[in-house]
């Protein structure tokens, strides 16, 4: 038996990549059984949603966009930090990010797949998906969302899949050897693609709420063709995907108790996503402040309207919607630390920073939609209060579960962090 | 019910109808017999327990207004509400939800003013829901029943809807291709009373006009532009609609002499204590 | 999606949404054939050398 187990052990370390050194093989299995038997739970719901209908979920007709659009948008947003270090990497020309590229690929890849599966759940038909291709109305943001998101989840597999092929095992076989490399030859074209659909399908999302003109507490003012919140999604998602990047960096440096990306390569990503912050707070501002003081006077509300005390996450503190006020604050807070250099030094105030980054984009994205649905828009109407449930948490969580195990196998068999081997010597 | 069914454009015919509807909120007494009839005429399914609308499906739904005061100032207003047909900004067709469905499931008929929804093509995004500020939106959470006795007196006329979709009120829009038939095959124009929606018809106060707003011999025409041939309906009182500064322009006008009732209907103009929803009766 | 969808009409908006999508798509096809064909060219012409030809490609900071 032991000599089994060793045998195993030993031929398991062979995929491992060169030079690196690895939790122990039963760690390893136990960590990934207890987030398989989470997954386990989340398939298990969403087979449920499948097969029993959305009667599943505590959704209702005041409330036809949940928790599900909210996760969706935002792993969406936070998984902006592919693009946007794509971008920077292979057309600004960033050098030094090549070393965080793989792993903000990564997480890119496991975010928008996680999507993708989100709205096969969230759809009352999943089979007839395929219909917003076909039947496509082109002026409908969800058609663009869409359109530009599957196409970027198919960027997402091109940049990952020569990761995949760099594993030592795979790199022997000449056909993949020579796939992964000349995939690395062109990523420049494909990132720019990518950032060219990650545009349009970020600012879509904003759109999404943006356009519709029936309910003021969502409808902003056009520029162009798109409102504004297609503009702020975009530049919030440049902004705090980043910041997600670095988080799950430094989480998974925890975790492994391992250095994996040198600070400088840090510092630059948070720099800049300091600034796209400290821009995107400023013009998110501007646009709360013309909303409430220019569009809603026009049809006599206020602000304070579409906040109640009925609701813990909308009401009012002290007569201050609270909710509004972190909102802002989880913007700028993190841009003023990681715009100056003393700021992202300091490694407990980076780690605030790119948190409340995060949150930025999570909290931004709950507003834009479950607040949306929850104020009512007749005057004889209610606020609608809605709390998932299990099977739309269950449903929730498994993108999460799915994320650490697929991580965890592309750390632990994938040279995702190149400066793993000098930073760690064995 | 796209722009290729229906014969709104044959010769002779004004291009361009807009059917609409003039509910008298003074008349109305909240029986709740246009419910009926709407869900009887369109095949609506019902569930064992329709207590909670927020997940049953209601084409026209009639809501309770008070007043908020007490007696003996207390009042009560009954407002049927069937979907509003909604022109859009500056009437041009893109309604709140049309504009928004992805896969073009719901459409605006210019021939018409109706906006129609395409159940086989749905597939149950609910963003149309979401664009709607009347809630005229429904999802079907659950796979269609009705009592075994009930499947006989199915409407053959009206296709019945699977789980996963939206459904809304269509003007009953089968009404109008029957009474179109008709009136093609006998080479003739549409009369107005030859096209009425089965709550029009069902309502014993007669608080529901239904016609061509753009035909100036309808009843709904002369109405909604206060000629003295609607003064009968009228009756000193000025047409209104629900949300009318949204400018989603609903194709559904209402009517009362109630000041707190008007102001009910939108945030604009209302009262500074809003009107508000009672809980029972029919909700 | 395509021009023979009854959907489709020979408008601004539509050209202007399917011709971005249609590019990025062939742009996204095209690399990736791109991709396919020089790998199997080179490994064809590795295996008529010998299979000896694939180390002379360095990886940067990937390997």
């Amino acid at each position: 038996m032991e000599a089994a187990y060793q045998k195993i052990v030993r031929l398991e370390s062979q995929l491992h990549p060169l030079g690196v050194q690895r939790a122990p093989l039963w760690q390893f299995v136990l960590w990934m059984g207890f987030f398989g038997t989470i997954l386990l739970w989340g398939v298990y719901a969403m087979f449920l949603c499948w097969f029993k209908g959305l009667n599943q979920t505590n959704m209702n007709d005041s409330y036809g966009f949940a928790l599900w659009i909210w996760a969706d948008l935002g792993v969406i947003a936070v998984g902006g930090g592919a693009f946007f270090t794509g971008l920077l990497r292979y057309v600004v020309g960033k050098d030094p990010l090549k070393y965080i590229i793989n792993y903000a690929v990564l997480i890119g890849f496991i975010c928008y797949s996680s999507a993708l599966l989100i709205l096969a759940i969230d759809i009352g038909q999943p089979l007839r998906g395929w219909f917003i291709f076909w039947h496509a109305n082109v002026h409908s943001m969800l058609t663009e969302v869409a359109f530009c998101l599957s196409c970027y989840f198919g960027v997402l597999c091109i940049e990952y899949i020569p990761l995949v092929l760099e594993n030592r095992k795979i790199d022997e076989v000449p056909i993949f050897h020579h796939t992964s490399h000349n995939f690395h030859e062109v990523m420049a074209i494909f990132a720019a693609t990518g950032a060219f659909l990650s545009f349009f399908h970020q600012g879509s999302l904003g759109g999404v709420a943006g356009v519709l003109y029936g309910r003021p507490f969502a409808y902003r003012p056009e520029f162009f063709i798109w409102p504004t919140t297609f503009f702020l999604f975009t530049w919030s998602a440049a902004a705090c995907g980043p910041c997600f990047t670095i988080l799950v960096t430094k989480i998974t440096e925890a975790i492994t108790r391992k250095k994996l990306v040198k600070d400088n390569v840090v510092e630059l990503l948070a720099k800049i996503a300091g600034w796209m912050l400290l821009t995107y707070s400023i013009a998110k501002i501007i646009d709360t402040l013309y909303w409430a003081f220019v569009m809603l006077p026009k049809h006599n509300l206020h602000v304070l309207d579409f906040f109640t005390n009925q609701s813990l996450i909308y009401s009012k503190l002290g007569g201050v919607p609270w909710i509004l006020v972190v909102e802002i604050l989880c913007s700028v807070i993190p841009a003023v630390i990681l715009v100056t250099k003393k700021g992202r030094q300091n490694k407990p105030a980076l780690i605030v920073a790119v948190f409340l980054g995060s949150m930025c984009a999570l909290i931004n994205r709950w507003v834009m939609v479950l607040q949306v649905m929850a104020v009512p828009v007749l005057t004889f109407e209610t606020f609608a209060l809605y709390f998932p449930s299990w099977q739309e948490l269950a449903t929730t969580i498994l993108p999460v579960a799915y994320g650490v195990l697929l991580i965890s196998l592309s750390h632990r068999y994938l040279p995702v962090f190149p400066q793993e081997r000098e930073l760690n010597p064995v | 019910m796209t722009e290729t069914q229906g014969h709104g454009n044959q010769e002779g015919h004004a291009p361009g109808s807009k059917f609409g509807m003039v509910i008298d909120l003074d008349k109305c007494t909240g029986c709740g017999a246009c419910m009926v009839a709407c869900m009887a005429e369109n095949n609506v399914p019902t569930k064992p327990d329709e207590t909670n609308k927020l997940d049953t499906i209601t084409w026209m739904r009639v809501f309770k207004l008070s007043n908020g005061k007490a007696f003996p100032d207390a009042e009560t207003c009954y407002l049927p509400r069937p979907c509003m047909h909604c022109g859009g900004k500056h009437d041009a067709g893109h309604s709140p939800c049309v504009s928004v469905c992805p896969a073009t499931a719901t459409d605006y008929s210019y021939k018409t003013g109706i906006v129609s929804q395409i159940y086989t093509r749905c597939f149950g995004c609910r963003y149309c829901m979401g664009a709607c500020p009347y809630h005229a939106r429904y999802f079907n959470w659950w796979d269609p029943k009705w009592p075994a006795d009930m499947k006989n007196y199915l409407s053959p006329d009206v296709s019945v809807r699977m789980r996963g979709v939206v459904e809304k009120c269509s003007f009953c829009f089968h009404r109008y291709q029957r009474a179109m038939d008709l009136a093609y095959y006998e080479e003739r124009e549409l009369e107005e009373n030859e096209y009425q929606t089965a709550c029009t018809q069902a309502c014993p106060a007669g608080a529901i006009t239904f016609g061509d707003l753009n035909n100036e011999d309808h009843m709904v025409y002369k109405v909604t532009h206060e000629e003295s041939e609607g003064d009968e309906i009228l009756r000193g009182r000025t047409p209104f609609r629900l949300l009318e500064e949204l400018e989603t322009n609903p194709k559904v006008y209402y009517l009362s002499g109630r000041d707190w009732v008007v102001k009910a209907g939108n945030a604009s103009v209302r009262e500074e204590a809003k009107a508000v929803k009672d809980t029972g009766g029919h909700h | 999606m395509f021009p023979f969808s009854f959907e489709w009409h020979w408008d601004m908006s539509h050209i202007v949404f399917m011709g971005g999508l249609w590019y990025a798509v062939i742009i996204l096809g095209l690399g990736v054939n791109y991709v396919v064909g020089k790998s199997i060219a080179e490994t064809m012409k590795d295996e008529a050398g010998g299979g000896h030809g694939h180390d002379d490609h360095g990886h940067g900071d990937h390997h």
